[in-house]
């Protein structure tokens, strides 16, 4: 029987290896020809060890059965009624694309961004390319309190030199040398002990070279609401907000060390307008301070935030937002828009048709929460061959397959295709002490793919 | 760097961690012959690739990068080391 899995991102490949392991034939489709998803266009370029999760992927993509077949984009190329047509179960890996808005007045216009534009920029994502952002401004102002907040931090305040030898794509890093940014101010719309951001993130910031952490003690105290939620953390052995509140109060304790350049944590500020200039350009960020409100009945429900009536406006020149992602609606599969998902029931959607990862189940986790998410889905196509209900159209001759699909996208990308890209972008990094320099054009990607 | 399953491992072997690992670097497996006579879980440095995973998985804070490791647990750093160089 064969299947295919739209998506080769990590959770895609989770759910290629598990289908591969049931004894399934594994189409494994990607819109680019470049497969791993957000590890190849999110992971930080300042985090290659985390990258080399690639070589659990490439095993996968390596065994028999399994196939590649990048540059196809489902929607453009083929649609999922002519997959469903040529597999008896396709799983949707396609993960959540769009950054969630912040619905503030002046947010749309230029320099105030999603924070995917700027990461999709610097790692060479091809939809990426062209941006242009202020980066001759003095203060940037990044919103939100996860780990994509401080990664795009440390993008903006790391040294050009630190940057040479990192993967990141060339464009940016011309763009980044050039760039002015001092102080990058990250907000939290809470306070610190629900930040989202990790504590080896955290860490980070006081090993910058040319940056230092900056927390202001009074954001850091605790009122009675906010003591009794940090007593229950310290009562949970797992609890990693400890030693998050442990940093942070370190950080609030340090003199200065006189740097150059600064990452500014400040809690408790929502954005309420992006302010512009007569040119229209970025000139501050309004936020409203709030506070924390005890929840009815002392710490049962998630802590609740709300404004205090004051506002402040915080000068700057660049504004991206990092507050999540949603899904896209895919033609033909039941629609959340709530949620932003694929409505579905842990992975089926309906028995032939699944989903698993982000599109499943929200942008959250990290990657190794997709093989998991993986294994749930894989148990509803098993469920469903088991019941008989995946039909015939997985009997369809996996050469009949490829001859239509190369029909449809002459110059679609196979596995030993996307070796040649590999093999090309690390053989072009290699004199430079680079660990690769990212072709960042499809078509240049196809050419590389067969030559 | 790599991370070290320190102390509190001792006795608990949760096993979260090996469900979130996204290397699979992590063992004893549950199905594993030795898994219920070792006292602890150990990640194998040669493969980790400092993800954070079986830090957040973990109730009881056992995962440590090695330069966050506990002073007086650094000797775990050599066992989840020999743990590998032993099984070969």
């Amino acid at each position: 029987m064969r299947a295919a899995v739209v998506g080769a991102g990590p959770s895609g490949f989770y759910a290629a290896g598990e289908l591969s392991a049931a004894g399934f034939a594994v189409d494994l489709y990607d819109a680019l020809p470049t497969p791993f998803g957000l590890v190849r266009a999110g992971v930080a370029p300042d985090h290659p060890k985390i990258k080399a999760v690639t070589r659990v992927y490439d095993k996968i993509a390596r065994r028999p059965g399994v196939r590649f077949f990048g540059g196809v984009e489902v929607g453009r190329d083929v649609t999922g009624a002519e997959l469903a047509e040529r597999y008896a179960a396709v799983v949707y890996a396609v993960g959540t694309p769009d950054a969630n808005a912040l619905g503030i007045p002046g947010e749309d216009g230029p320099g105030s961004h999603a924070a995917t534009e700027f990461v999709g920029w610097y790692n060479g994502h091809p939809a990426h390319t062209s941006h242009d952002f202020p980066l001759a401004v003095e203060r940037a102002v990044v919103i939100g309190n996860g780990n994509v907040a401080l990664d795009v931090a440390r993008m903006l305040v790391l040294e050009p030199e630190e940057l040479a030898s990192t993967d990141t794509a060339d464009h940016a890093l011309d763009a980044l040398a050039r760039a002015q940014v001092r102080e990058v101010v990250v907000l939290g719309r809470r306070g610190p002990l629900e930040a989202a951001f990790t504590n080896p993130e955290l860490l980070e910031l006081s090993a910058l070279t040319r940056a230092e952490p900056v927390v202001a003690a009074e954001e850091l105290e605790f009122d009675a609401a906010a003591a009794a939620a940090f007593a229950a953390e310290q009562a949970d052995p797992g609890s990693a907000v400890p030693r998050r509140i442990e940093i942070l109060r370190e950080y609030a304790a340090r003199p200065s060390r006189g740097a150059s350049h600064r990452v500014v944590l400040r809690f408790l500020r929502s954005p309420v307008a992006v302010e512009r200039d007569a040119d229209g350009a970025v000139s501050g960020l309004r936020v409203a301070v709030n506070r924390r409100v005890a929840s009815a009945g002392g710490g049962g429900g998630a802590a609740r935030f709300e404004p205090t009536g004051a506002e402040e406006t915080i000068p700057c020149g660049l504004v991206l937002r990092a507050i999540g992602y949603r899904g896209r609606p895919l033609d033909g599969l039941p629609f959340e828009p709530a949620r932003g998902l694929v409505a579905n029931d842990a992975g089926r959607v309906a028995p032939g048709t699944y989903v698993t990862g982000w599109v499943k189940r929200g942008p959250s986790g990290v990657i190794g929460t997709n093989k998991q998410c993986a294994a749930e889905t894989v148990a509803r196509v098993l469920e469903d061959r088991a019941a008989g209900l995946l039909g015939e159209a997985g009997d369809a001759d996996a050469a009949a397959v490829e001859r239509w699909l190369r029909e449809r996208v002459p110059a679609v990308v196979s596995w030993d295709g996307w070796s040649a890209i590999d093999l090309h972008e690390r053989a072009a990094g290699e004199p430079h002490g680079r660990p690769r320099i990212k072709l960042v054009e499809v078509e240049e990607m196809r050419r590389r793919a067969v030559s | 760097m790599a991370y070290v399953i320190a102390e509190p491992c001792i006795g608990r072997k949760d096993g979260s961690c090996v469900e979130v690992c996204p290397v699979d670097c992590i063992q004893p497996l549950k199905e594993d012959a030795d898994w219920a006579t070792v006292e602890q879980l150990y990640i194998d440095p040669a493969e980790c690739i400092d993800c954070n995973a079986c830090t957040e998985s973990c109730p009881v804070n056992a995962p440590f990068p090695d330069d966050q490791l506990p002073e007086r647990w650094a000797a775990f750093a050599q066992r989840n080391a020999d743990f590998f160089a032993a099984r070969g």
